[in-house]
Protein backbone atom coordinates (compact mmCIF):
# COMPACT_ATOMS: atom_id res chain seq x y z
CA UNK A 1 0.00 0.00 0.00
CA UNK A 2 0.92 3.55 -0.37
CA UNK A 3 2.92 5.54 2.39
CA UNK A 4 3.71 9.16 2.53
CA UNK A 5 6.70 10.24 1.76
CA UNK A 6 9.15 10.62 4.96
CA UNK A 7 11.42 12.73 5.60
CA UNK A 8 14.52 10.88 6.12
CA UNK A 9 13.91 7.73 3.43
CA UNK A 10 13.98 4.31 5.16
CA UNK A 11 17.74 2.47 4.68
CA UNK A 12 16.23 -0.72 2.47
CA UNK A 13 19.10 -2.72 3.76
CA UNK A 14 17.70 -2.00 7.33
CA UNK A 15 13.90 -2.58 6.39
CA UNK A 16 14.76 -6.06 4.57
CA UNK A 17 16.55 -7.24 7.87
CA UNK A 18 13.37 -6.13 9.58
CA UNK A 19 10.93 -7.91 7.91
CA UNK A 20 13.02 -10.84 7.28
CA UNK A 21 13.00 -11.05 11.46
CA UNK A 22 9.59 -10.35 11.45
CA UNK A 23 9.11 -13.36 8.59
CA UNK A 24 11.47 -15.48 11.37
CA UNK A 25 8.43 -14.57 14.23
CA UNK A 26 10.72 -12.77 16.26
CA UNK A 27 9.28 -10.45 18.44
CA UNK A 28 10.67 -6.70 17.90
CA UNK A 29 12.02 -4.98 21.26
CA UNK A 30 12.24 -1.31 22.30
CA UNK A 31 15.53 -1.00 21.49
CA UNK A 32 15.58 -2.85 18.18
CA UNK A 33 15.45 -0.46 15.08
CA UNK A 34 12.01 -0.39 13.63
CA UNK A 35 10.85 1.19 10.78
CA UNK A 36 9.30 5.13 11.42
CA UNK A 37 5.98 4.13 10.58
CA UNK A 38 5.55 0.60 12.23
CA UNK A 39 6.91 2.79 15.52
CA UNK A 40 3.89 5.00 14.53
CA UNK A 41 1.30 1.84 13.78
CA UNK A 42 1.89 0.87 17.26
CA UNK A 43 1.70 4.17 19.07
CA UNK A 44 -1.54 4.95 17.39
CA UNK A 45 -3.02 0.85 18.01
CA UNK A 46 -1.19 0.59 21.63
CA UNK A 47 -2.67 4.29 22.50
CA UNK A 48 -6.52 3.99 20.93
CA UNK A 49 -6.32 0.36 23.50
CA UNK A 50 -4.96 2.69 26.73
CA UNK A 51 -7.61 5.25 26.04
CA UNK A 52 -10.40 2.80 25.21
CA UNK A 53 -9.55 1.54 28.90
CA UNK A 54 -9.48 4.83 30.16
CA UNK A 55 -13.32 5.80 28.70
CA UNK A 56 -14.42 2.15 29.24
CA UNK A 57 -14.78 3.07 32.48
CA UNK A 58 -17.15 6.02 32.38
CA UNK A 59 -20.12 3.81 30.96
CA UNK A 60 -19.52 1.14 33.55
CA UNK A 61 -18.71 3.33 36.42
CA UNK A 62 -22.24 4.33 35.51
CA UNK A 63 -23.82 1.80 37.23
CA UNK A 64 -21.23 0.76 40.40
CA UNK A 65 -23.56 3.08 42.57
CA UNK A 66 -26.73 1.73 41.43
CA UNK A 67 -25.35 -2.08 41.29
CA UNK A 68 -28.55 -4.16 42.77
CA UNK A 69 -26.13 -6.47 45.11
CA UNK A 70 -23.01 -6.17 47.11
CA UNK A 71 -21.09 -9.16 45.53
CA UNK A 72 -21.77 -7.18 41.74
CA UNK A 73 -21.01 -3.60 43.42
CA UNK A 74 -17.53 -5.53 44.59
CA UNK A 75 -16.95 -7.13 40.96
CA UNK A 76 -18.02 -4.46 39.06
CA UNK A 77 -15.60 -2.38 40.97
CA UNK A 78 -12.75 -4.77 40.70
CA UNK A 79 -13.56 -4.87 36.45
CA UNK A 80 -13.31 -0.89 36.37
CA UNK A 81 -9.94 -1.42 38.58
CA UNK A 82 -8.57 -3.58 36.31
CA UNK A 83 -9.08 -1.50 33.10
CA UNK A 84 -8.00 1.49 34.82
CA UNK A 85 -4.91 -1.22 35.73
CA UNK A 86 -4.97 -1.95 31.90
CA UNK A 87 -4.74 1.60 30.69
CA UNK A 88 -2.36 2.27 33.20
CA UNK A 89 -0.24 -1.01 31.93
CA UNK A 90 -0.42 -0.05 28.06
CA UNK A 91 0.94 3.34 28.41
CA UNK A 92 3.87 2.17 29.97
CA UNK A 93 4.20 -0.21 26.92
CA UNK A 94 3.59 3.02 24.76
CA UNK A 95 6.33 4.55 26.61
CA UNK A 96 8.76 2.21 25.79
CA UNK A 97 8.19 3.59 21.99
CA UNK A 98 9.05 6.98 23.20
CA UNK A 99 5.93 9.14 23.75
CA UNK A 100 5.14 9.68 27.01
CA UNK A 101 2.18 9.14 28.77
CA UNK A 102 1.06 13.16 29.29
CA UNK A 103 1.46 13.68 25.96
CA UNK A 104 -1.06 10.42 24.87
CA UNK A 105 -3.29 11.88 27.69
CA UNK A 106 -3.54 15.17 26.04
CA UNK A 107 -4.03 13.84 22.34
CA UNK A 108 -7.08 12.05 23.85
CA UNK A 109 -8.31 15.20 25.36
CA UNK A 110 -8.15 17.52 22.48
CA UNK A 111 -9.75 14.97 20.22
CA UNK A 112 -6.68 14.21 17.95
CA UNK A 113 -6.48 10.06 19.12
CA UNK A 114 -9.06 7.73 18.93
CA UNK A 115 -10.81 5.31 21.17
CA UNK A 116 -12.76 2.28 20.90
CA UNK A 117 -16.64 3.35 20.10
CA UNK A 118 -18.35 0.91 21.50
CA UNK A 119 -18.24 3.24 24.86
CA UNK A 120 -19.86 6.03 22.73
CA UNK A 121 -23.08 4.16 23.66
CA UNK A 122 -24.76 4.59 26.95
CA UNK A 123 -25.33 2.32 29.76
CA UNK A 124 -29.46 2.59 30.03
CA UNK A 125 -29.82 -0.27 32.53
CA UNK A 126 -28.40 -3.16 34.98
CA UNK A 127 -28.62 -5.99 32.31
CA UNK A 128 -26.20 -3.66 30.01
CA UNK A 129 -23.44 -4.08 32.60
CA UNK A 130 -23.76 -8.42 32.29
CA UNK A 131 -23.89 -7.68 27.79
CA UNK A 132 -20.88 -5.31 28.06
CA UNK A 133 -18.86 -8.15 30.15
CA UNK A 134 -20.43 -10.76 27.62
CA UNK A 135 -20.33 -9.16 24.05
CA UNK A 136 -18.01 -6.43 24.71
CA UNK A 137 -15.16 -8.36 26.95
CA UNK A 138 -16.09 -10.58 24.61
CA UNK A 139 -15.14 -9.12 21.47
CA UNK A 140 -11.86 -7.61 23.07
CA UNK A 141 -10.47 -11.09 23.87
CA UNK A 142 -11.20 -12.32 20.55
CA UNK A 143 -8.90 -9.76 19.10
CA UNK A 144 -6.09 -9.25 21.48
CA UNK A 145 -5.89 -13.27 21.74
CA UNK A 146 -4.53 -12.65 18.36
CA UNK A 147 -2.45 -9.53 19.18
CA UNK A 148 -1.11 -11.33 22.13
CA UNK A 149 1.59 -12.66 19.26
CA UNK A 150 1.70 -9.57 18.14
CA UNK A 151 5.40 -8.90 16.42
CA UNK A 152 6.00 -5.94 19.00
CA UNK A 153 7.48 -7.44 22.56
CA UNK A 154 5.88 -5.34 25.01
CA UNK A 155 2.45 -5.15 23.32
CA UNK A 156 1.98 -9.16 23.04
CA UNK A 157 3.23 -9.52 26.58
CA UNK A 158 0.47 -6.82 27.61
CA UNK A 159 -1.89 -8.40 26.09
CA UNK A 160 -1.51 -11.65 27.60
CA UNK A 161 -1.14 -10.60 30.61
CA UNK A 162 -4.83 -8.40 30.17
CA UNK A 163 -6.56 -11.26 28.24
CA UNK A 164 -6.51 -13.12 31.56
CA UNK A 165 -8.43 -10.86 33.53
CA UNK A 166 -10.70 -9.95 30.00
CA UNK A 167 -11.52 -14.05 29.96
CA UNK A 168 -12.66 -13.04 34.00
CA UNK A 169 -14.68 -10.17 33.31
CA UNK A 170 -16.42 -12.18 30.31
CA UNK A 171 -17.36 -14.36 32.32
CA UNK A 172 -18.66 -11.96 35.23
CA UNK A 173 -20.47 -10.34 32.64
CA UNK A 174 -22.66 -13.79 31.05
CA UNK A 175 -23.39 -14.78 34.78
CA UNK A 176 -25.04 -11.88 35.43
CA UNK A 177 -26.46 -12.09 31.59
CA UNK A 178 -27.68 -15.79 32.58
CA UNK A 179 -29.01 -15.21 35.70
CA UNK A 180 -30.87 -11.97 34.65
CA UNK A 181 -32.35 -14.23 31.23
CA UNK A 182 -33.62 -16.85 34.15
CA UNK A 183 -34.80 -14.24 36.38
CA UNK A 184 -38.96 -12.22 36.62
CA UNK A 185 -40.17 -11.39 33.33
CA UNK A 186 -39.03 -7.65 34.01
CA UNK A 187 -35.56 -9.10 34.43
CA UNK A 188 -35.86 -11.09 31.34
CA UNK A 189 -36.64 -8.07 29.25
CA UNK A 190 -34.25 -5.80 30.45
CA UNK A 191 -31.48 -8.28 29.74
CA UNK A 192 -33.36 -8.82 25.99
CA UNK A 193 -33.10 -5.17 25.87
CA UNK A 194 -29.97 -4.63 26.42
CA UNK A 195 -28.92 -7.52 24.32
CA UNK A 196 -30.64 -5.82 21.27
CA UNK A 197 -28.92 -2.27 21.75
CA UNK A 198 -25.07 -4.01 21.95
CA UNK A 199 -25.11 -6.49 19.26
CA UNK A 200 -24.31 -4.59 16.55
CA UNK A 201 -22.22 -2.15 18.00
CA UNK A 202 -20.40 -5.35 19.53
CA UNK A 203 -19.77 -6.29 15.72
CA UNK A 204 -18.79 -3.10 14.70
CA UNK A 205 -15.90 -2.88 17.68
CA UNK A 206 -13.58 -5.29 15.08
CA UNK A 207 -13.44 -2.44 12.66
CA UNK A 208 -13.98 -1.65 8.91
CA UNK A 209 -14.81 -4.77 6.56
CA UNK A 210 -11.47 -5.86 4.96
CA UNK A 211 -12.40 -4.22 1.97
CA UNK A 212 -12.43 -0.80 3.42
CA UNK A 213 -9.56 -1.27 6.01
CA UNK A 214 -6.68 1.55 5.29
CA UNK A 215 -3.71 0.20 7.72
CA UNK A 216 -4.82 -3.59 7.49
CA UNK A 217 -2.21 -4.75 4.92
CA UNK A 218 0.39 -3.20 6.50
CA UNK A 219 -0.07 -4.60 9.98
CA UNK A 220 -0.60 -8.25 8.25
CA UNK A 221 3.13 -7.99 6.49
CA UNK A 222 4.21 -6.37 9.83
CA UNK A 223 2.57 -9.45 12.07
CA UNK A 224 1.14 -6.57 14.21
CA UNK A 225 -2.32 -8.49 13.53
CA UNK A 226 -2.52 -11.81 12.22
CA UNK A 227 -6.12 -11.95 10.85
CA UNK A 228 -8.29 -9.19 9.12
CA UNK A 229 -11.30 -7.32 10.85
CA UNK A 230 -13.66 -9.75 9.16
CA UNK A 231 -12.33 -13.07 10.24
CA UNK A 232 -11.90 -11.60 13.59
CA UNK A 233 -15.64 -10.72 13.66
CA UNK A 234 -16.87 -13.96 12.20
CA UNK A 235 -14.81 -15.75 14.89
CA UNK A 236 -16.89 -13.73 17.50
CA UNK A 237 -20.60 -13.90 15.86
CA UNK A 238 -19.69 -18.19 15.62
CA UNK A 239 -18.22 -18.12 19.39
CA UNK A 240 -21.39 -16.48 20.62
CA UNK A 241 -24.71 -17.03 18.82
CA UNK A 242 -24.35 -20.81 20.63
CA UNK A 243 -23.56 -18.57 24.02
CA UNK A 244 -26.96 -16.74 23.26
CA UNK A 245 -29.06 -20.16 22.17
CA UNK A 246 -27.81 -20.93 25.56
CA UNK A 247 -29.52 -18.81 27.75
CA UNK A 248 -32.99 -18.55 25.74
CA UNK A 249 -31.85 -14.91 23.91
CA UNK A 250 -32.34 -13.74 20.64
CA UNK A 251 -29.93 -11.77 18.78
CA UNK A 252 -31.61 -8.47 16.88
CA UNK A 253 -30.43 -9.59 13.03
CA UNK A 254 -32.97 -11.45 10.90
CA UNK A 255 -30.64 -12.60 8.73
CA UNK A 256 -28.30 -14.54 10.91
CA UNK A 257 -28.59 -18.38 9.99
CA UNK A 258 -25.79 -20.71 10.00
CA UNK A 259 -23.98 -22.33 6.98
CA UNK A 260 -23.52 -25.75 7.53
CA UNK A 261 -20.81 -26.12 4.94
CA UNK A 262 -18.60 -22.94 6.35
CA UNK A 263 -19.84 -23.86 9.95
CA UNK A 264 -20.35 -19.94 10.03
CA UNK A 265 -22.46 -18.44 11.16
CA UNK A 266 -23.94 -15.59 8.62
CA UNK A 267 -25.02 -12.37 9.78
CA UNK A 268 -26.67 -9.58 7.85
CA UNK A 269 -25.07 -5.72 6.88
CA UNK A 270 -23.74 -3.62 9.47
CA UNK A 271 -24.74 -0.28 9.01
CA UNK A 272 -21.10 1.38 7.87
CA UNK A 273 -23.35 4.83 7.99
CA UNK A 274 -23.86 4.79 11.86
CA UNK A 275 -20.00 3.36 12.18
CA UNK A 276 -18.34 6.01 10.85
CA UNK A 277 -20.61 8.31 12.14
CA UNK A 278 -19.43 7.34 15.64
CA UNK A 279 -16.20 7.28 14.72
CA UNK A 280 -16.57 10.83 13.39
CA UNK A 281 -17.91 12.43 17.06
CA UNK A 282 -21.33 11.73 16.76
CA UNK A 283 -22.22 8.73 18.28
CA UNK A 284 -25.24 9.30 21.12
CA UNK A 285 -22.15 10.13 24.22
CA UNK A 286 -19.06 11.29 22.21
CA UNK A 287 -19.31 14.80 23.96
CA UNK A 288 -20.34 12.94 27.39
CA UNK A 289 -17.13 11.01 27.11
CA UNK A 290 -14.81 13.19 26.22
CA UNK A 291 -16.11 16.27 28.08
CA UNK A 292 -16.23 13.29 31.72
CA UNK A 293 -12.49 13.06 31.28
CA UNK A 294 -11.87 16.89 29.95
CA UNK A 295 -13.24 17.38 33.61
CA UNK A 296 -11.67 14.79 35.16
CA UNK A 297 -8.36 16.57 34.46
CA UNK A 298 -9.11 20.04 34.76
CA UNK A 299 -10.53 19.25 38.04
CA UNK A 300 -7.60 16.83 38.83
CA UNK A 301 -4.76 19.68 37.60
CA UNK A 302 -4.31 21.20 41.16
CA UNK A 303 -3.91 18.36 42.33
CA UNK A 304 -1.05 16.43 40.16
CA UNK A 305 0.86 19.89 40.91
CA UNK A 306 0.76 19.46 45.02
CA UNK A 307 1.93 15.87 44.26
CA UNK A 308 4.51 17.27 41.95
CA UNK A 309 5.40 20.48 44.03
CA UNK A 310 5.76 18.16 47.37
CA UNK A 311 7.90 15.86 45.69
CA UNK A 312 9.75 18.81 44.17
CA UNK A 313 10.20 19.44 48.21
CA UNK A 314 11.39 16.09 49.11
CA UNK A 315 14.06 16.03 46.97
CA UNK A 316 15.45 19.40 47.79
CA UNK A 317 15.28 18.45 51.70
CA UNK A 318 17.19 15.40 51.15
CA UNK A 319 19.91 17.10 49.37
CA UNK A 320 20.49 19.34 52.00
CA UNK A 321 19.91 17.20 54.55
CA UNK A 322 23.12 14.67 52.64
CA UNK B 1 -60.88 9.55 84.23
CA UNK B 2 -57.32 8.71 81.97
CA UNK B 3 -56.83 9.81 78.67
CA UNK B 4 -55.16 9.03 76.19
CA UNK B 5 -50.87 8.02 77.10
CA UNK B 6 -49.24 10.70 75.69
CA UNK B 7 -45.94 10.91 77.96
CA UNK B 8 -42.96 8.32 76.03
CA UNK B 9 -39.47 7.60 76.37
CA UNK B 10 -37.07 9.67 75.19
CA UNK B 11 -35.19 7.20 73.16
CA UNK B 12 -36.24 3.69 72.75
CA UNK B 13 -33.04 1.73 73.42
CA UNK B 14 -32.49 -1.02 70.55
CA UNK B 15 -33.80 -4.16 71.04
CA UNK B 16 -30.50 -6.28 69.99
CA UNK B 17 -26.91 -4.24 71.16
CA UNK B 18 -25.14 -6.62 69.57
CA UNK B 19 -26.83 -6.35 66.30
CA UNK B 20 -27.04 -2.67 66.21
CA UNK B 21 -22.85 -2.51 67.40
CA UNK B 22 -22.34 -4.64 64.27
CA UNK B 23 -24.26 -2.37 62.04
CA UNK B 24 -22.92 0.64 62.55
CA UNK B 25 -19.82 -0.93 61.77
CA UNK B 26 -21.49 -2.59 58.39
CA UNK B 27 -22.78 0.76 57.71
CA UNK B 28 -19.88 3.15 58.15
CA UNK B 29 -18.19 1.11 55.70
CA UNK B 30 -20.52 0.94 53.44
CA UNK B 31 -21.55 4.44 53.24
CA UNK B 32 -17.52 5.60 52.79
CA UNK B 33 -17.10 2.29 49.98
CA UNK B 34 -20.58 4.14 48.07
CA UNK B 35 -18.49 7.34 48.26
CA UNK B 36 -15.20 6.66 46.72
CA UNK B 37 -17.09 4.53 44.25
CA UNK B 38 -18.60 8.02 43.12
CA UNK B 39 -15.12 9.12 42.17
CA UNK B 40 -14.68 5.88 39.49
CA UNK B 41 -13.66 7.50 36.39
CA UNK B 42 -13.59 11.08 37.37
CA UNK B 43 -10.41 11.00 39.56
CA UNK B 44 -7.23 13.46 39.45
CA UNK B 45 -5.03 10.53 38.15
CA UNK B 46 -5.19 7.26 37.01
CA UNK B 47 -3.14 6.27 39.62
CA UNK B 48 -6.15 7.84 42.46
CA UNK B 49 -9.16 6.07 39.74
CA UNK B 50 -6.94 2.33 40.84
CA UNK B 51 -6.57 3.19 44.56
CA UNK B 52 -9.74 4.71 45.01
CA UNK B 53 -11.70 1.77 43.19
CA UNK B 54 -9.10 -0.30 45.31
CA UNK B 55 -10.00 0.85 48.90
CA UNK B 56 -14.14 1.24 48.17
CA UNK B 57 -13.86 -2.54 46.99
CA UNK B 58 -12.08 -3.18 50.66
CA UNK B 59 -14.98 -0.96 52.49
CA UNK B 60 -18.28 -2.41 50.72
CA UNK B 61 -16.16 -5.91 51.22
CA UNK B 62 -15.96 -5.18 54.41
CA UNK B 63 -19.46 -3.73 55.23
CA UNK B 64 -20.70 -7.24 53.52
CA UNK B 65 -18.96 -8.80 56.19
CA UNK B 66 -20.31 -6.76 59.31
CA UNK B 67 -23.71 -6.25 57.69
CA UNK B 68 -24.09 -10.13 57.50
CA UNK B 69 -22.96 -10.68 61.13
CA UNK B 70 -25.67 -8.27 62.06
CA UNK B 71 -27.98 -10.44 60.11
CA UNK B 72 -27.25 -13.52 62.06
CA UNK B 73 -26.71 -11.87 65.45
CA UNK B 74 -31.00 -10.13 64.70
CA UNK B 75 -31.84 -13.70 64.06
CA UNK B 76 -34.51 -12.24 61.66
CA UNK B 77 -32.94 -13.65 58.03
CA UNK B 78 -32.09 -10.61 56.91
CA UNK B 79 -29.08 -10.54 54.62
CA UNK B 80 -25.87 -8.10 54.16
CA UNK B 81 -27.73 -7.61 51.08
CA UNK B 82 -31.17 -7.01 52.76
CA UNK B 83 -29.83 -4.84 55.06
CA UNK B 84 -27.84 -2.79 52.54
CA UNK B 85 -30.76 -2.05 50.05
CA UNK B 86 -33.87 -2.34 51.69
CA UNK B 87 -33.71 -0.11 54.87
CA UNK B 88 -34.44 3.20 54.66
CA UNK B 89 -32.15 6.31 56.09
CA UNK B 90 -33.64 6.65 59.54
CA UNK B 91 -32.56 3.04 59.32
CA UNK B 92 -28.92 3.48 58.59
CA UNK B 93 -25.95 3.90 61.68
CA UNK B 94 -23.10 5.00 60.16
CA UNK B 95 -21.31 8.03 61.22
CA UNK B 96 -21.82 11.68 59.86
CA UNK B 97 -18.42 11.92 58.73
CA UNK B 98 -18.63 8.99 56.21
CA UNK B 99 -21.97 10.23 54.59
CA UNK B 100 -20.32 14.23 53.62
CA UNK B 101 -20.31 14.39 50.02
CA UNK B 102 -17.23 13.79 47.87
CA UNK B 103 -16.54 17.76 47.74
CA UNK B 104 -13.26 18.32 45.70
CA UNK B 105 -10.40 15.70 46.00
CA UNK B 106 -8.86 17.49 49.37
CA UNK B 107 -12.17 16.71 51.29
CA UNK B 108 -12.47 13.27 49.97
CA UNK B 109 -8.87 12.57 51.34
CA UNK B 110 -9.16 14.75 54.47
CA UNK B 111 -12.62 12.92 55.25
CA UNK B 112 -10.66 9.21 54.42
CA UNK B 113 -7.40 9.95 56.49
CA UNK B 114 -10.15 11.09 59.60
CA UNK B 115 -11.95 7.82 58.99
CA UNK B 116 -8.85 5.66 58.38
CA UNK B 117 -7.09 6.58 61.46
CA UNK B 118 -9.82 5.84 63.97
CA UNK B 119 -10.63 2.60 61.56
CA UNK B 120 -7.35 1.11 62.23
CA UNK B 121 -7.17 2.03 66.07
CA UNK B 122 -10.66 0.42 66.32
CA UNK B 123 -10.08 -3.00 64.40
CA UNK B 124 -7.01 -2.82 65.98
CA UNK B 125 -8.94 -3.47 69.48
CA UNK B 126 -11.78 -5.51 68.30
CA UNK B 127 -9.49 -8.35 66.78
CA UNK B 128 -8.73 -9.12 70.12
CA UNK B 129 -11.96 -8.99 71.53
CA UNK B 130 -14.31 -11.34 73.28
CA UNK B 131 -16.59 -12.25 70.32
CA UNK B 132 -15.38 -14.28 67.56
CA UNK B 133 -16.89 -13.47 64.57
CA UNK B 134 -16.26 -9.87 65.02
CA UNK B 135 -12.80 -10.62 66.11
CA UNK B 136 -11.67 -12.26 62.86
CA UNK B 137 -14.07 -9.84 60.86
CA UNK B 138 -11.70 -7.27 62.48
CA UNK B 139 -8.42 -9.06 62.33
CA UNK B 140 -8.88 -9.19 58.02
CA UNK B 141 -10.21 -5.58 57.72
CA UNK B 142 -7.64 -4.23 59.83
CA UNK B 143 -4.83 -5.55 57.36
CA UNK B 144 -6.84 -3.19 54.65
CA UNK B 145 -6.73 0.03 56.73
CA UNK B 146 -3.90 -0.11 57.49
CA UNK B 147 -3.18 0.39 53.43
CA UNK B 148 -5.67 2.70 53.83
CA UNK B 149 -4.62 4.96 56.43
CA UNK B 150 -1.22 4.89 54.49
CA UNK B 151 -2.13 6.19 51.19
CA UNK B 152 -4.24 8.74 52.97
CA UNK B 153 -1.59 10.01 55.22
CA UNK B 154 0.99 10.23 52.22
CA UNK B 155 -1.89 12.59 50.26
CA UNK B 156 -2.90 14.53 53.12
CA UNK B 157 0.98 15.33 53.18
CA UNK B 158 1.22 15.67 49.74
CA UNK B 159 -1.99 18.08 49.31
CA UNK B 160 -0.79 19.99 52.88
CA UNK B 161 3.08 20.45 51.98
CA UNK B 162 2.50 20.86 48.22
CA UNK B 163 1.16 24.02 46.47
CA UNK B 164 -0.33 26.95 48.29
CA UNK B 165 -3.77 26.13 46.52
CA UNK B 166 -3.29 22.40 48.23
CA UNK B 167 -2.63 23.37 51.25
CA UNK B 168 -5.77 26.10 51.18
CA UNK B 169 -7.87 23.13 49.77
CA UNK B 170 -6.86 20.76 52.62
CA UNK B 171 -7.20 23.43 55.34
CA UNK B 172 -10.68 23.98 54.64
CA UNK B 173 -11.64 20.98 53.74
CA UNK B 174 -9.97 19.94 57.59
CA UNK B 175 -11.71 22.96 59.43
CA UNK B 176 -15.49 21.45 57.51
CA UNK B 177 -14.62 17.64 59.03
CA UNK B 178 -13.04 18.46 62.16
CA UNK B 179 -16.80 18.46 64.01
CA UNK B 180 -17.59 15.21 62.87
CA UNK B 181 -14.84 13.29 64.42
CA UNK B 182 -16.34 13.80 67.94
CA UNK B 183 -18.87 11.14 66.96
CA UNK B 184 -16.44 8.16 66.70
CA UNK B 185 -15.80 8.26 70.07
CA UNK B 186 -19.46 8.86 71.66
CA UNK B 187 -20.68 5.60 73.80
CA UNK B 188 -23.84 4.80 74.51
CA UNK B 189 -26.58 2.51 76.03
CA UNK B 190 -25.31 -0.26 72.98
CA UNK B 191 -20.77 -0.10 73.84
CA UNK B 192 -22.20 -0.58 77.37
CA UNK B 193 -24.02 -3.49 76.53
CA UNK B 194 -22.12 -5.27 74.48
CA UNK B 195 -19.11 -4.96 76.34
CA UNK B 196 -20.81 -7.22 78.86
CA UNK B 197 -20.73 -9.76 75.91
CA UNK B 198 -16.59 -9.21 75.48
CA UNK B 199 -16.44 -6.26 73.05
CA UNK B 200 -14.71 -3.70 75.21
CA UNK B 201 -13.53 -0.87 73.66
CA UNK B 202 -11.55 2.00 75.27
CA UNK B 203 -12.96 5.28 73.59
CA UNK B 204 -11.09 7.44 75.52
CA UNK B 205 -7.25 5.52 75.27
CA UNK B 206 -8.69 5.51 71.48
CA UNK B 207 -8.99 8.98 71.11
CA UNK B 208 -5.97 9.91 72.91
CA UNK B 209 -4.03 7.36 70.44
CA UNK B 210 -6.28 8.78 67.78
CA UNK B 211 -5.23 12.71 68.19
CA UNK B 212 -1.60 11.93 68.49
CA UNK B 213 -1.74 10.03 65.27
CA UNK B 214 -3.41 12.76 63.29
CA UNK B 215 -1.38 15.89 65.26
CA UNK B 216 1.09 14.09 63.84
CA UNK B 217 0.64 13.89 60.06
CA UNK B 218 -1.43 17.59 59.97
CA UNK B 219 1.62 18.84 61.67
CA UNK B 220 3.90 17.16 58.83
CA UNK B 221 1.44 18.43 56.31
CA UNK B 222 1.78 22.15 57.87
CA UNK B 223 -1.85 22.24 58.31
CA UNK B 224 -3.75 23.37 61.61
CA UNK B 225 -4.90 21.08 63.73
CA UNK B 226 -8.79 22.89 64.25
CA UNK B 227 -10.28 24.09 67.20
CA UNK B 228 -12.36 22.15 69.51
CA UNK B 229 -15.87 22.57 68.37
CA UNK B 230 -19.87 21.04 69.42
CA UNK B 231 -19.67 17.83 67.71
CA UNK B 232 -22.51 16.54 64.54
CA UNK B 233 -23.99 14.10 65.93
CA UNK B 234 -27.23 11.53 65.36
CA UNK B 235 -25.88 9.40 63.09
CA UNK B 236 -25.87 6.33 65.66
CA UNK B 237 -29.43 6.82 65.94
CA UNK B 238 -30.28 6.97 62.44
CA UNK B 239 -31.05 11.42 62.29
CA UNK B 240 -28.70 11.76 59.29
CA UNK B 241 -27.84 14.57 57.02
CA UNK B 242 -29.98 15.43 54.09
CA UNK B 243 -26.92 13.97 51.31
CA UNK B 244 -27.42 10.54 53.00
CA UNK B 245 -31.16 9.77 51.52
CA UNK B 246 -29.91 10.89 48.33
CA UNK B 247 -27.31 8.56 48.49
CA UNK B 248 -29.53 5.44 49.39
CA UNK B 249 -32.09 6.51 46.60
CA UNK B 250 -29.44 6.02 43.83
CA UNK B 251 -27.67 2.59 45.64
CA UNK B 252 -30.88 1.16 46.31
CA UNK B 253 -32.75 1.32 42.69
CA UNK B 254 -32.92 -1.53 40.87
CA UNK B 255 -32.86 -3.74 44.04
CA UNK B 256 -36.23 -1.49 45.21
CA UNK B 257 -37.52 -1.68 41.47
CA UNK B 258 -37.29 -5.67 41.67
CA UNK B 259 -38.10 -7.04 44.97
CA UNK B 260 -37.18 -10.41 45.61
CA UNK B 261 -35.29 -10.76 42.40
CA UNK B 262 -32.46 -12.66 42.25
CA UNK B 263 -28.77 -10.49 40.64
Amino acid sequence: MEQKPQATPEDPAKLAQFQARIDAGESIEPKDWMPERYRKQLVRMMSQHAHSEIVGMLPEGNWITRAPSLRRKMSLLAKVQDEAGHGLYIYCGTETLGVDRAELVDQLLDGRAKYSSIFNYPTLSWADIGVIGWLVDGAAIVNQTVLAKASYGPYARAMIRICKEENFHKRQGFEIVATLAAGTPAQQAMVQDAVNRWWWPSLMMFGPSDTDSPNSAELLRWKVKHKTNDELRQRFVNLTVPQAIAVNLTLPDPDLTYNAETKNWEFGEIDWAEFHEVIRGNGPCNRERLAARRAAHENGRWVREAAEAHAAKQRRRSTEAA
Amino acid sequence: MTGPTVAAPRETPPANPLAEFLLRLGDDRLVLGHRLSEWCGHAPILEEDIALANIALDLVGQASAFLAAAGEAEGQGRTDDTLAYFRDEREFRNALLVERPNGDFAVTILRQFLFDAWSVLLLDALKTCGYAPLAAIAAKALKEATYHLRHSSEWVLRLGDGTDESHARAQRALDDLWRFTGELFQTDAVDEAVAGMGIRVDYAALRSRWNDMVSDVVKRATLALPADQPAATGGRRGRHSEYLGHMLAEMQSVARAHPGATW
